[in-house]
């Protein structure tokens, strides 16, 4: 499927109250990534974080980081020109092998 | 084979991961062999898809500008950190110990910097050994015998450096030697065909990965690479910052002399760039018609102004006819340019 870059959908709306702000706007990827997992290394488990964000294809790279390291993406929602993502702390062991075990 | 894990714990790789092929195969093997892995994805200021996605042209394809480290971890099952390679990297891609590429691509210097980057984060974060996935004999400069051995005594970490796809062209590493890794179950890989790769990717349902053929790496492009080398050779190292790599990647590039670069912009999404990039110095643009904006590097004299304005006036809408006015701005001084576009014979002899 040869998607546009405005194609990128944004999930549905979502309400959830945030305990932290993270304000990336203007700045180019990586860094809002980097900053996010800088941020959420500093709060504490079950707490939420909202990202700013004008840059659209963080909804793609911010579900996968949050896959990735373990934590929760409760969605975004757009506002104007800026994007707000809300990503929920977890806690698990640092690597969760997907196909460990099997010898 | 049971992994004789050092007393109660499990072992732990730290690698490499540029979301290619090769690093997420290397990454699910040592997954499949019951191995905890950590990946590592350095962000260099080179990577194509982050360029694409700073430029946001609203046809780009969005897999085309996705993080792939990230997409890897997330597909994978394991944590990616995201590592800023800053001003250091910068530093040794215009200095590298042992040279260039074909382009300018520093490729051992590279990996002596990523790897040295995994040991460190081991040694800090806990880990047994580093990973990569390199392939013997895959890239004629980074990745032949020597340069592997290279690579991995000036790391500091030789014996604790795995290559899982080569592996059994190598000699054993401790990991091996100790247990940790059944060596049988590496693999022995060699060479520029990627058809073991590919088999691999459909066994393991791997099949969202960028095409291998395509590289993401400016440094290692030709046409990045004369403006670089044009850089290198007209500019004072210590004065060279990532924003002047940043715009080698954008934009039209002439030489005029030897002072004096102009940057013109291709496109309505490199104008925005530009408009956006704070920067000191001159620039241009066509009056009341569509026009790109010219970035110029060094004080250009009055002649040298009128040069610039009659190549901006060339790539702007007005471009067939014999005047165009153009406006050339620096701070707060302002001055109109009337000028005949210059022509394409003319343009030849300065482009980079």
């Amino acid at each position: 499927m040869n998607r546009r870059h405005d194609d990128i959908p944004v999930p549905a709306p979502v309400q959830v109250h945030a305990d932290r702000r993270l304000d990336t706007v203007g700045l180019y990827c990586p860094v809002p990534i980097i900053r996010t997992s800088e941020t959420v290394s500093r709060m504490s488990p079950g707490e939420v974080l909202e990202v700013l964000s004008d840059d659209r294809v963080i909804l793609i790279d911010m579900p996968a980081w949050c896959r990735s390291m373990g934590h929760g993406y409760l969605g975004a929602r757009q506002e104007g020109g800026e994007l707000h993502l809300y990503v929920r702390k977890q806690e698990r062991p640092v690597s969760t092998p997907a196909v460990a075990g099997k010898d | 084979m049971t992994i004789q894990a050092p007393p109660g714990r499990r072992i732990k790789a730290v690698g490499l991961i540029s979301g290619g092929l090769d690093s997420t195969l290397a990454a699910r093997l040592l997954l499949e062999l019951g191995i905890d892995v950590v990946g590592l994805h350095y962000s260099t200021g080179f990577c194509m898809n982050d360029h694409r996605r700073a430029m946001a042209r609203p046809d780009e394809e969005p897999r085309r500008m996705r993080n792939e480290g990230l997409r890897a971890g997330a597909d994978l099952g394991i944590p990616v950190e995201i590592l800023d390679a800053g001003e250091e990297y910068l530093k040794m891609v215009l200095n590298p110990k042992h040279g260039y590429g074909k382009r300018a691509n520093p490729c051992i210097d590279c990996r002596l910097f990523m790897i040295h980057g995994a040991a460190e984060y081991m040694r800090e974060h806990g880990g047994d050994f580093v990973f990569t996935g390199e392939v013997l004999g895959q890239r004629p400069m980074s990745q032949h015998m020597q340069a592997l051995r290279t690579i991995e005594r000036e790391c500091g970490i030789e014996g604790y450096l795995v290559r899982p796809l080569s592996a059994r062209h190598l000699p054993p590493t401790r990991p091996e030697e100790l247990g940790w890794i059944d060596r049988d179950r590496l693999l022995g890989i060699s060479g520029r065909s990627r058809k073991e790769q590919l088999d691999l990717s459909a066994r393991w349902g791997i099949a969202d990965f960028p095409q291998p053929s395509g590289g993401c790496c400016f440094l290692a492009d030709e046409n990045f690479a004369k403006r670089f080398h044009d850089m290198k050779e007209h500019t004072a190292l210590e004065r060279i910052r990532r924003e002047e790599m940043i715009l080698l990647k954008i934009g039209r590039h002439f030489r005029l002399s030897q002072e004096i670069k102009i940057i013109v912009a291709r496109d309505e999404a490199e104008n925005r760039f530009l408009s956006r990039f704070e920067r000191p110095g001159w620039r241009f643009e066509a009056v009341d018609c569509g026009s790109p904006i010219t970035l110029a590097d060094g004080e250009p004299d009055t002649d040298m102004r009128r040069l610039i304005a009659s190549i901006t006036a060339r790539y702007s809408d007005r471009r067939a006819e014999p005047l165009v006015e153009v406006a050339a701005r620096n701070g707060d001084r302002e001055e109109r340019i009337v000028v005949p576009p210059v022509t394409d014979q003319s343009l030849a002899a300065w482009r980079i």
